[in-house]
């Protein structure tokens, strides 16, 4: 069983501060969705209020079409799991994830059968003995994961259960994460501030800004076609160049900046003469002498440092206009030499340009 | 039979054997806990620190705590004699005082001494009582403050909290008995109300009397509970709550499981002083109310016979560690836990 999550409107207030503010989004049955924000954005908010630890002061939350309001997380079919986990540290493994059936009152062999079960659906099969301390941090994800798996919920809700497992574990359980949710085909909702993350686990990814949705799509729609400022900037590196708008036309526009005149798509249709920020990726940003295509913007920039990475070459440059950052990969030739001079180029159709990001 | 003056060599002999005992145990348990070893005690101290704390220890609880125990009970062995006659041939240890608190007598073992075998078995039952009512009432209090209380909140409950033990015991007893006397104040308000129409005998039915030992030890209940329930991660509870419990089954599986410790040690708290409470017995006793420390106070200054009253004060000490310990091997706990 797996629900459809649709919030309408949905505002949560905590006295005169909005801790999520007019939130609408419907997110699909048996989809994967990341809520992405930097902390404090109100991302861990929403999510307790979809799990019913908070009641939302405005907006309605429907889950399976059913209105959630009133209804308390031990009624709704949600289950949740906790940034730190909060395992039951006196009951071994296999009590902890037969918690929620023996709540429910099923019979001894039914909750040791479910368990049994559900530790070889996260690979703990023989575990369960054991007491929650003996397990290393990976293990007691998995035992968290079944712990809410086991009272079949229509939508799992994940609070960065990640963010406390070392880098080469937290790659492992991404893929873990992601084939447990193919697996049981339930609607998943993470929340996190780590780009990586969403942008790997996820369907659809809703990029959060205190309180507000500010853009939800693909991992490649957010990358390569952002809508705010704060999305460009958030979602992935993105070298920033402020101007004026000089002129605009047929989806494109042109700013003028420290850099100098630079071109780029417009999808917001700027107006002349708007402050604006133009955006281009690393990965677009290349020396002139490789460019296999008619680049349309053109600019000078001495190369300040470089730093190897194996597949790519990370090459920061210091231009008129401040600080700028190249991303060069194998078919780029070979880096240029610091202090070389170099010039730089992108295509107009590389480049994003967006109203300058609302202080928040 | 051995001699009054090899009793005393034992006497000063045993703190030292206890002590060697005591810590061997601790070492046992340590190691059937599996902890891990520690760095000695003068490596983290350093030697002129850890002599001084070795000696400070030492000599308080031997001069202060073991000694004058142990006085007492090599007293309750021996026969009460006049001033001259101490030390003299009829000086030789015997059994005849716990004999009179059995039978009631010091020779004979006909009859059994039935008031004070009652009074000493109502008081170890009353002081269960008091403890497991406390639990239920303080319990409650202690999750709020633990769980629920905003910081100004909890400040001013544990004002609350605190401030009655600003007054002297005895006041507050005597203040119980203003409260609960036939023409007192309870009685005088459901008079007026109409609730009865005739005064109610609180004190007389021993009501006072446990409102009075439960109130006076409810915050040797709260602390340790509170104590034990703040280390309770909310997150387990909101866990537990997800996962579809209800409140009962959270507080029941979840959080007391894990402030047993507390639990424990509030209740052992609560027991030993509530056996040994003296003044509130004295003060809102009703004329049926038997509580055993008054028995054993009028050993000492009444009948003016020691010995006597060292026996029974040593009955009622080993009976209160029998209970307590009973009692953690039912929770599974041991000593220690209780001492947390």
């Amino acid at each position: 069983m797996t629900a459809e999550v649709a919030l309408e409107g949905v505002t949560v207030r905590f006295g005169p501060f909005k801790a999520v503010d007019d939130v609408s989004l419907r997110i699909a049955p048996g989809e994967f969705f990341s809520f992405l924000g930097p902390s404090g954005c109100g991302k861990t908010t929403l999510l307790r209020t979809i799990s019913g630890f908070v009641e939302p002061t405005g907006g309605t939350l429907r889950i399976g079409g059913r209105d959630m309001r009133g209804i308390g997380p031990n009624k709704r079919p949600t289950a949740l799991i906790f940034q730190s986990l909060a395992l039951f540290p006196l009951m071994t493994v296999m009590e902890n994830v037969a918690y929620g059936l023996r709540v429910r009152g099923h019979s001894r062999a039914a909750q040791r059968a479910r368990a049994e079960e559900l530790l070889h659906v996260v690979a703990l099969g023989d575990q369960g003995s054991k007491r929650v301390d003996q397990l290393s941090g990976g293990q007691k994800q998995r035992v968290a994961i079944a712990r809410a798996l086991a009272v079949e919920p229509e939508v799992l809700l994940l609070d960065e259960p990640l963010s406390a497992l070392d880098l080469k574990l937290r790659q492992h359980m991404r893929n873990e994460l992601r084939a447990i949710q193919r697996r049981v085909g339930i609607t998943f909702i993470y929340i996190t501030h780590d780009q990586g993350e969403a942008l790997t686990m996820s369907d659809r990814i809703g990029v959060m800004r205190a309180g507000r949705l500010e853009q939800v799509g693909t991992g490649r729609a957010l990358y390569d076609q952002p809508e705010t400022a704060f999305v460009a900037s958030f979602v992935g590196e993105a070298n920033a160049m402020p101007g004026l708008v000089r002129d605009a036309s047929d989806g494109y526009a042109v700013i003028e900046t420290a850099f100098g005149p630079l071109q780029g798509r417009n999808p917001s249709g700027m107006k002349v003469g708007a402050q604006a920020v133009l955006f281009v990726r690393p990965e677009r940003l290349l020396p002139y002498s490789t460019a296999v295509f008619c680049p349309q913007n053109r600019l000078q920039a001495r190369v300040a440092d470089l730093a190897y990475e194996g597949q790519v070459t990370h090459v920061m440059f210091s231009a008129e206009g401040g600080r700028l950052l190249a991303v060069l990969g194998p078919r780029d030739g070979e880096p240029p030499a610091p202090g070389s001079d170099v010039s730089l180029a992108f295509a107009a159709r590389d480049a994003v340009i967006l109203p300058p990001a609302s202080q928040a | 039979m051995i001699s009054v003056a090899t009793g005393h060599r034992l006497l000063v002999a045993f703190p030292f054997v206890l002590g060697v005992l005591i810590w061997g145990w601790l070492a046992f348990e340590r190691r059937v806990a599996k902890l891990p070893p520690r760095p000695g005690f003068f490596r983290r101290n350093g030697w002129p620190v850890g002599i001084y704390l070795m000696l400070a220890v030492a000599l308080w609880l031997l001069g202060m705590v073991v000694l004058p125990q142990l006085f007492m009970v090599e007293l309750s062995f021996r026969p009460k004699l006049p001033f001259n006659q101490i030390g003299g041939p009829r000086d030789v240890y015997t059994l005849e005082n716990y004999r009179y608190f059995l039978f009631g007598s010091t020779t004979s073992t006909e009859s059994w001494n039935a008031v004070h075998l009652r009074s000493f078995a109502t008081t170890i039952m009353s002081a269960l009582f008091i403890s497991g009512f406390n639990l239920l009432l303080c319990y409650p209090i202690a999750f709020y403050m633990a769980q629920a209380a905003t910081g100004a909140q909890l400040r001013l409950l544990m004002l609350m909290l605190i401030a009655p033990y600003w007054v002297n015991e005895i006041l507050r007893a005597f203040a119980f008995r203003v409260i609960f006397a036939s023409s007192g104040l309870l009685n005088t308000m459901l008079l007026g109300a109409g609730f009865i129409v005739e005064p109610i005998d609180f004190i007389g039915r021993n009501i006072a009397l446990f409102s009075g030992l439960i109130y006076a030890y409810t915050l040797l209940m709260v602390f340790p509970l509170y104590n034990a329930l703040d280390s309770v991660e909310a997150a387990q509870i909101e866990a537990a709550r997800d996962l579809g419990a209800p409140w009962w089954h959270i507080h029941l599986f979840v959080i007391v499981p894990a402030a047993k410790s507390g639990i424990a040690s509030g209740c052992t708290l609560v027991f030993m002083l509530a056996t040994g409470a003296l003044a509130a017995p004295l003060v809102l006793g009703g004329p049926s109310a038997m509580w055993f420390t008054p028995i054993v106070y009028d050993r000492f200054y009444q009948v003016f016979n020691w010995p006597q009253g060292a026996a029974y004060a040593f009955v009622l000490l080993v009976a209160c560690l029998i209970v307590v310990v009973a009692g953690l091997r039912l929770l599974r706990l041991n000593l220690t836990d209780a001492a947390r």
